[in-house]
């Protein structure tokens, strides 16, 4: 395939990954979504101390001519957002796993979403996704 | 290689000017006593110093690099670039109608306001409609006003309807207009046919509903043949339907919105009635209403009495005014214009022709490309590049490889439905011999496409500049020039 | 015989052979899916169609119905304004390469457009002090409605101030605009012709998006404007300027003021009143707040060469891609008189733009030192005035402009209806198209009015 997925990651169905460390989830877009998406161009986040509820909008990624939400794939409290991607949004397209993480979420202790996916299962979906 | 067009900021030299005015011919006093010190501009005003003869050549130059109707074939999709008639822009200009101030004593606007009123008893009739207020500026304009006196009408009844219903082909501007009236939206789906899926409809269908909003044609150039039973549907559940007129050319004449069940329509003036677009505007997006929705018009409206015409201001229900004073007057005196000229058998005539050069071009076109929709269309059609895309050539590649042959391209990516869209509206202005050398054009770069799909990849080679850098433009947007140049 | 034919290329010949290419029977066949029902049999009901020449006749007919300002000098300001302009605008905006093309799509044939676009946008920045500005709105009042808007989503609130001195048609469409969204505009009271801070500073409060004032304000005033953007700002709210363009060349701009947003009517330069429309609502706003402009904006940018070249840019904002989601409904605009303005602007230059501004200042004065010397006649508010002043009325103003015009002079406008507040008073516009001597014929004809 030629997208990466990234290992130790859990992937929602709406093409974000979340990386658990403790009570903090770390939370960007896919290389797929990305690549979907094309030159990103803007990139609008949440302000700190905003709840986030799975499935609920949480950020904006804009390309060209088009613009696409970022869900929450926890739910929670946003804690820090990635400031350097509203000078450098080119980063969502060159390093969608790492320098481009787009929110940092505290969870309760605890807290699970069992409809997130691993990497087989994900790799799955953006298989189906792309061959249609 | 072609150059580029200096700026006005970089032209011209301090000193120089570019108009002269008169003396003062009343005692002077000095500027400080007029505008106290703590109220002038401090920060000096950086505007172009150029003479007259300057001021010229640099906007001739601009206008060289721009393609308007006028320059050549222009079939944007839903857009209607029809042929302007030039006796429109005289008539505009007539000192008349341009040198009018909006708030004269009624008395001394008296052939202005017989023109508004006249020209209100012609879209009325060409619409089926009641009454029509000509305030709002643009087609989306209208469409505000009209979400808001749908909004009105429904409050008036005690009923908070909070949904708008618009399909999946409509325009941007439907769901964008009914969302800034605070409506919620919700997509009504395109059956196979390309038209409402009259089931998905009527299940979307209750009495929250405010509006259902249809373009008829729709954007994909069919006719919504069930608008009957689409209507009643609407109405039965205590809905309103909102016309979107985008595509009245093709019907003109040979049907009208009143009759199909719409409560309220907008037209587009710049559209269906030959008034220039203006490189964007100025339009002109006047509403029509039916008699239930007339006590909410933005006022004032013309009316005529014993003595002449008047501003009637005393609608008890109006949602007031959504234009600082009359709307676009000189829009509406030259569709006005373009209306005495064509009388009802003209107009019949254009939509007629709209219709057959669609079709015409449709048919040249559909064994080169892929035509989602194989049926009779009206003013408009829409073909797919995806036989194309699997070569690398998409749309908008298509599109830049019709600068090179003189061809303003379609409307691309549009409807949303349609995969690598172009959507195609020849007008009826069109002679045989351009829709001919349009559909040879678009034939050569299907061909093109499937034998060497990057010599199209690389159009276009014969315009000003080849294709620009968008995602830089929106990275880092600069929409004002702060005088550093990139080279030197 | 069809009208219009003329516009219509197409033969009887052709369309046969047409009908018969694409296998229609005959032209009805093209209709034959609209239901019998709504089949418009006869046609329509409309007059006889005229030839060019009759409807020429016809039009000019109705238009020599109409007193123009050429022929009566007029003193009615209120939002839309009698000015100069010079021929070489209509030459350039009569270029069909511009009026007869649509919104620039397809960048790379529509370089002229997009730089005169730019070009726009730059001056505007330059008069206002903003660092962004849009390709332009409908009117100054819808600009005005769009800014409150636009405050509300920038700030997350609901509510904004407006004052009272602010054009009253204006904020009609405000309402109107604000009511479907459930927003909500309160009005501060006017405190001799101004805006009443001391009412400001008690309803601004955690949910006020946005304080709007208008500098010069209706009434023609410039307002003490050093207080309001650091009392708006301290409740968290943005400061929204309503200006005319033309004062810029001499008065202290909406940035040096503190101003986040300012909108305004550009029809002064170089666009005639045409009864009112197409006008010209311009919109500028702080570079933070560049993303809640609403409408067309043109971006500088490079070709695939290298060669500086112009796109509509920032287009995620807008209808066509976010659709219910987009921060304004807006489509078309008004390019053309955008480009009119363009045109007058570096046709003015800075002197031009500045005697035209000084013109309306000195005259504006006269005007009022001469009539408000007539007995019965009055300054309603004092202060510093640019091109307009209220005057108290001896009696009713609609009885005056009839007046008014048997002398061939269209008057000011009646502002009683707008502020009843004010009993019988008129605004009175002098520009620099009013000579001394058409001044003095109108105070004349008000010495002569009883």
């Amino acid at each position: 395939m030629k997208w990466e997925i990234k290992e130790g990651l859990k992937y929602a169905r709406t093409h974000e990954w979340a990386g658990f460390e403790g009570d903090l989830v770390t939370v960007g877009i896919t290389d797929y979504a990305q690549d979907m998406l094309k030159d990103v161009v803007y990139v609008e986040l949440p302000e700190i101390g905003q709840e986030a509820q799975v499935g609920e909008s949480l950020a904006v990624l804009e390309s060209v001519k088009a613009v696409s939400d970022l869900y929450a794939p926890v739910d929670g409290e946003v804690v820090e957002v990635n400031e350097a991607l509203l000078d450098r949004p080119e980063l969502v397209n060159e390093d969608p796993y790492g320098e481009a993480w787009v929110v940092r979420i505290r969870i309760d202790a605890g807290y699970e979403n069992p409809e997130l996916l691993g990497e087989d299962d994900y790799a799955a979906l953006v298989k189906e996704e792309a061959d249609r | 290689m072609k150059r580029e067009q200096p700026l006005l900021f970089e032209l011209g030299a301090p000193g120089r000017r570019g108009c002269s005015l008169p003396p003062l011919d009343v005692p002077a006093k000095p500027i400080n006593e007029l505008l106290p010190p703590q109220m002038q501009r401090q920060d000096p005003l950086a505007l172009p110093e150029l003479s007259e003869g300057e001021l010229v050549r640099h906007y001739t130059a601009l206008s060289t690099r721009n393609h308007g109707v006028d320059s050549g074939f222009y079939p944007l999709g839903s857009c209607t670039m029809k042929y302007n008639p030039k006796v429109n822009e005289e008539v505009a200009r007539l000192p008349g109608f341009a040198l009018l101030h909006p708030c004269q004593p009624p008395e001394s606007v008296q052939g202005a306001m017989e023109l508004l009123y006249r020209a209100g008893l012609y879209l009325q009739e060409i619409t089926g409609m009641d009454q029509v207020t000509f305030q709002p500026a643009a087609g989306a304009h209208g469409e505000l006003t009209g979400m808001m006196l749908i909004r009105a009408y429904h409050r008036s009844r005690n009923d908070q309807r909070k949904v708008v219903l618009a399909p999946d082909s409509s325009h941007g501007t439907n769901p964008a207009s009914a969302a800034m009236a605070g409506y919620e939206i919700k997509e009504v789906p395109s059956d196979e046919r390309g038209l409402v899926d009259l089931e998905a409809l009527r299940q979307l269908l209750n009495d929250e509903v405010a509006a259902l909003m249809l373009t008829n044609p729709n954007t994909l150039g069919l006719f919504e043949q069930d608008i009957l039973e689409i209507a009643a549907a609407v109405h039965d559940v205590g809905g309103l339907l909102y016309y979107d007129g985008a595509n009245l050319n093709a019907i003109m004449g040979h049907a009208r919105p009143g009759d199909m069940g719409f409560d309220v329509v907008h037209l587009n003036l710049h559209k269906t009635f030959a008034t220039p677009h203006g490189g964007g505007g100025p339009g002109s997006g006047p509403v029509g209403v039916k008699e239930h929705l007339a006590p909410f018009l933005p006022v004032p409206l013309v009316e005529k009495g014993e003595k002449g015409y008047f501003w009637k201001d005393d609608l008890p229900h109006t949602i007031g005014k959504v234009h600082g004073f009359h709307g676009n007057f000189g829009v509406i005196v030259k569709a006005y214009t373009y209306m005495v000229m064509m009388g009802a058998a003209g107009l019949r005539r254009a939509a007629a022709d709209a219709v057959l050069n669609a079709n015409y071009l449709m048919e040249r076109l559909k064994n080169s490309y892929a035509l989602p929709y194989d049926r009779r269309c009206k003013h408009e059609f829409v073909i797919s590049a995806r036989e194309q895309k699997k070569r690398g050539v998409s749309a908008g590649d298509i599109a830049k490889a019709l600068l090179d042959y003189g061809f303003h391209p379609p409307t691309v990516y549009f409807p949303l439905i349609v995969e690598e869209a172009l959507m195609i509206e020849p007008t009826e202005t069109e002679s045989r011999e351009t829709l001919d050398r349009f559909a040879e054009a678009l034939e050569e770069i299907a061909r093109l496409a499937a034998e060497d799909p990057a010599s199209v990849l690389a159009a276009p080679h014969t315009t000003p500049v080849s294709r620009l850098d968008e995602v830089s433009a929106a990275r880092r947007p600069r929409v004002c020039w702060t005088g550093n140049r990139k080279s030197d | 015989m069809n009208g219009g034919r003329h516009f219509l290329p197409l033969t009887d010949g052709e369309r046969r052979e047409m009908l018969a290419h694409i296998g229609a029977a005959s032209e009805d066949d093209l209709f034959a899916e609209l239901p019998p029902a709504i089949r418009l049999e006869e046609g329509l009901d409309l007059p006889p169609p005229l030839s060019e020449m009759e409807a020429l006749a016809h039009l000019e007919a109705l238009a020599a119905k109409n007193r123009h300002l050429r022929e009566y000098p007029c003193f009615i300001g209120g939002g839309v304004y009698d000015h100069f302009i010079p021929s070489v605008v209509s030459h350039i905006t009569g270029r069909s390469e511009f009026y007869t093309a649509y919104t620039p799509y397809q960048a790379e044939i529509s370089q002229g457009v997009l730089q005169s676009i730019y070009e726009y946008q730059t001056l505007i920045c330059r008069l206002t002090g903003m660092e962004a500005a849009n390709a332009s709105l409908y009117d100054g009042a819808s600009a005005l409605a769009e800014a409150a808007v636009a405050a509300c989503a920038a700030t997350r609130r609901r509510k904004v101030l407006i004052s009272r001195s602010v054009n009253p048609h204006y904020r009609r469409v405000l309402q109107s605009y604000l009511d479907v969204r459930d927003l909500q505009l309160q009005e501060l009271p006017l405190r001799e012709g101004a805006t009443d801070y001391a009412a400001a500073e008690k309803l601004l409060d955690s949910d006020t998006a946005a304080l709007l004032l208008q500098q010069p304000n209706f009434f023609g005033l410039l307002e003490e404007m050093e207080p309001a953007a650091a009392l708006a700002h301290r409740h968290g709210a943005l400061l929204v300027l309503s200006t005319d363009p033309i004062s810029l060349a001499v008065c202290r701009t909406p940035a040096e003021y503190g101003a986040d947003i300012v909108t305004g009517e550009g029809q002064v330069l170089g666009n005639p009143p045409s009864f009112g429309g197409p006008l010209l609502g311009f919109f500028a706003a702080r570079q933070k707040l560049i993303r809640r402009i609403p409408g067309r904006i043109a971006g500088e940018t490079e070709d695939s060469e290298g060669r500086r070249g112009f796109v509509l840019t920032l287009q995620t904002r807008e209808q066509h891609i976010r659709r219910e989601r987009a921060i304004s409904n807006i489509c078309s605009n008004q390019a053309l008189n955008a480009l009119a303005a363009a045109v007058y602007l570096a046709a003015m230059g800075p002197a031009g733009l500045r005697e035209v501004a000084e013109l309306c200042l000195q005259k504006a004065a006269y005007a009022l030192e001469k009539i408000t010397a007539l007995r019965g006649f009055a300054q309603v508010f004092p202060g510093v005035h640019f091109k307009e002043f209220a005057v108290r009325l001896p009696g009713s103003g609609g009885n005056l402009n009839g007046h008014l015009l048997k002398h061939k002079l269209i008057g000011g406008l009646d502002l009683e209806p707008l502020y009843p507040e004010l009993g019988p008073a008129m605004l009175f516009c002098v520009t620099e198209t009013k000579s001394r001597e058409q001044i003095d014929a109108l105070v004349g004809a008000l010495e002569g009015w009883s």
